[in-house]
């Protein structure tokens, strides 16, 4: 499925009055998602910067039909407006746009749990890589050696790899993307609508106030992240996992750009030495290893 | 023409809550096991594997995604219902709280059962009452065929009312113990229950946006909310609730009078209060007393929310109100407090007992009834 930006469906879903921070990568994502699923999507977004920057009640900044919902219970909330939604005959996608807090901890356990039933609803976890919304404590899908308020020297843990988890719940479809590649996110998007079942996009979101660089350099930084193989773009799909361009290109670790580019431009990597920055280089590396050989463990079907 | 028959049978308290959700015919049940409160989801399991009901069946991984669940379903339009007891409550009592100021019209059966440590399935009420606060309907039934009965008026008072409602069920005594039921014909539920209208408390549908819960412009508009589904909400909700005694009533043959059932009370002098299933036991002793020339009566609190402030008012008429609390607090029983409040002239004698599932049955009951109205007892006594 190819297509052109300029050909994507006009209509605006995040509209002037939300209170998204200038370079907002959640706030791209989310019209990305509009354009895929505006029309189609019943949002369910907990506790988190989604629920803040859709503006004050009674208005909306973002123009699609959203229940906000307690921190760890958006999968379940969502899995009771499908199963309403199937036994009513109302056609349409209950959709989750949840943090990576609300997913990777707090509501991990609604996520696994709505991933082993096999309901049908498409989760988006917008990985902006902490708490944020509560003013950047670390989550579990913080990356290593990143600054947190709650880990000022650095966190010393790696990062939970949410997306390769719900891969391994076996669910019909699982894939990783990026607010730096629209059509591939929506793709994504459009691909998992077409899928019964549980649907989880794990959507890479840099965030000017948390990391601590220049909110022009939102899209930049992301990209970075892809072309420095720090966030690998992949797919696993009924089955078969396979990596999607462009980090098909960066599986040669001699493409890749050094994460140096990528790291010096984030004041929450400042302190970083150089070892620090190689042995994160090496963890990159053993990730890349894993979803190789994921990707020849689940392979294409002929 | 068609006959419609009544069923008579006899069936367990849990599997009375089964067969009324059944003829309620929800459109989406969470199911979680938590002992005593089992079998009725096991019993619903058996009826949507039979084919018996067309339902969505969902089983969850913890209590708090079965209230999220049936939150998701009731706001996206379904009837939904689910059922737990004690931890299990306590599990999911954040997303009790969100359903309550959404007034998504949930229906769960809180099968009570002892908050521990030590763990301990025995009957106690401390867990349904603990939603007190929250802003749900709470109805406590007496014996298996008010069980029956309440399950099904619940759903109409909760999809009446828009808020969500618990019915109490004492773990063991009712939800385990067999007795006769009497179950209406489904055309005559049918009645009872028009369909649930999917655009309260919201229309929630694809292509129409609408946002809840986000935050709000200015707190006055949260706290006007506050107000009105806390507190408006419930007051009005008694109208509701009488309104679906009265109908069932007329449906079945059974009323039961409401927020509250009087026994015994017009002549008496000293009053029983209670709520739940070991009311059966206090009434046997108001009639062992009654034949001793003892003048007293019981009120039995059906619906502990709304709080039937306007009935309970009615006990000062009396010179001793003796409230049983199968509950406990650091001020006391809740039931004795909130009867407390509402009374100015009589001597209110609290009694917390049963609690932890200690046995207390007709003739502990009119041993300290009597020593209540004999002035044996202070305002506060714990008998364990």
């Amino acid at each position: 499925m190819s297509f052109r930006i300029d050909q994507l469906p006009k209509k605006k879903y995040v509209v002037p009055g939300n209170a998204a921070c200038a370079g907002c990568g959640m706030m791209i994502g989310l019209k990305i998602l509009g354009m895929a699923l505006g029309e189609e999507a019943v949002l369910s977004i907990p506790a988190s910067c989604a629920a803040v920057v859709q503006g004050l009640t009674p208005k909306s900044g973002v123009a699609m039909p959203i229940l906000n919902v307690p921190f760890a219970s958006a999968a379940a909330v969502a899995t009771g407006i499908a199963e309403a939604y199937r036994m009513l005959g109302v056609k349409g996608h209950a959709v989750v746009w949840a943090g990576d807090g609300g997913t990777a901890d707090i509501g991990f356990g609604t996520v696994s749990g709505a991933a082993e039933r096999n309901s049908n609803i498409i989760y988006v976890m917008y990985d902006n890589e902490a708490y944020m919304n509560t003013g950047i404590q670390r989550s579990s899908s913080t990356p290593r050696a990143a600054w947190t308020t709650t880990t000022p020297t650095g966190k010393h843990e790696r990062k939970k790899d949410v997306a390769l988890l719900m891969a391994m719940h076996g669910v019909p479809y699982v894939a990783t993307a990026s607010i730096a590649y629209p059509q591939d996110f929506y793709r994504k998007l459009k691909r998992a609508s077409e899928i019964q079942g549980f649907k989880f996009i794990h959507l890479h979101a840099p965030c000017p106030p948390g990391w601590r660089y220049d909110p022009a350099k939102t899209v930049e930084i992301a990209k970075l992240a892809v072309e420095t193989g720090a966030w690998i773009l992949w797919e696993y799909d009924n089955g078969q996992l396979k990596l999607n361009p462009p980090s098909t290109v960066y599986v040669d670790r001699a493409k890749r750009k050094p994460l140096k580019e990528y790291l010096k431009l984030q004041g929450r990597f400042a302190h970083l030495t150089d070892n620090d920055v190689k042995m994160l280089e090496e963890e990159i590396e053993a990730k890349w290893q894993t979803v190789l050989a994921l990707a020849k463990a689940f392979p294409q079907r002929l | 023409m068609k006959t419609l028959t009544i069923q008579k049978t006899a069936l367990t308290g849990n599997y009375a809550v089964a067969y009324a959700t059944k003829m309620a015919k929800p459109h989406v049940i969470a199911a979680y096991p938590i002992t005593p409160q089992t079998s009725i989801v096991e019993k619903l399991a058996e009826f949507v594997e039979k084919g018996e009901l067309n339902t969505s069946f969902v089983n969850v991984e913890s209590e708090f995604a079965a209230m999220s669940v049936v939150y998701g379903a009731a706001m996206a339009g379904a009837r939904a219902f689910t059922a737990t007891s004690s931890h299990g409550l306590l599990y999911m009592y954040e997303a009790t709280w969100w359903t309550a100021l959404s007034r998504a019209p949930v229906v769960m059966a809180v099968v009570t059962r002892t908050i521990g440590p030590p763990w301990n399935i025995h009957v106690e009420h401390n867990d349904i009452l603990t939603l007190r606060d929250a802003g749900w309907i709470i109805a406590m039934a007496e014996t298996v065929q008010e069980t029956f009965d309440l399950t099904l008026q619940a759903f109409r008072i909760a999809e009446s009312a828009a808020l969500p409602t618990a019915v109490g069920v004492d773990g063991f005594v009712l939800s385990h113990s067999t007795e006769p039921v009497e179950m209406p014909p489904q055309e005559v539920v049918d009645k009872y229950l028009p369909p649930r209208r999917p655009d309260v408390p919201m229309l929630l549908r694809p292509g129409e946006p609408v946002t809840f819960g986000n935050l709000p412009s200015d707190n006055k508009i949260h706290a006007r909310h506050k107000v009105a589904a806390v507190y408006e909400a419930q007051q009005e909700a008694k109208k509701v609730i009488s309104q679906a005694d009265e109908e069932y009533g007329r449906l079945t043959g059974r009323r039961y009078g409401g927020l509250v059932e009087w026994y015994r009370a017009g002549d008496a002098k000293h009053i029983v209060v209670c709520a739940g299933a070991w009311c059966s036991d206090a009434k046997h002793a108001v009639d062992y007393l009654r034949a001793r020339g003892v003048p007293v009566g019981l009120m039995r609190i059906r619906f502990v929310r709304p709080f039937p402030r306007e009935e309970v008012a009615k006990l000062d008429q009396y010179e001793t109100a003796v409230v049983y609390d199968r509950d406990i607090t650091p001020m006391g029983g809740i039931l004795g407090l909130e009867v407390k409040a509402a009374l100015s002239r009589a001597r209110v004698v609290n009694i917390v007992a049963g609690i932890a599932g200690v046995d207390f049955d007709s003739r502990h009951f009119y041993e300290t009834i009597q020593n209540a109205i004999d002035g044996g007892y202070r305002d506060l006594v714990f008998v364990v």
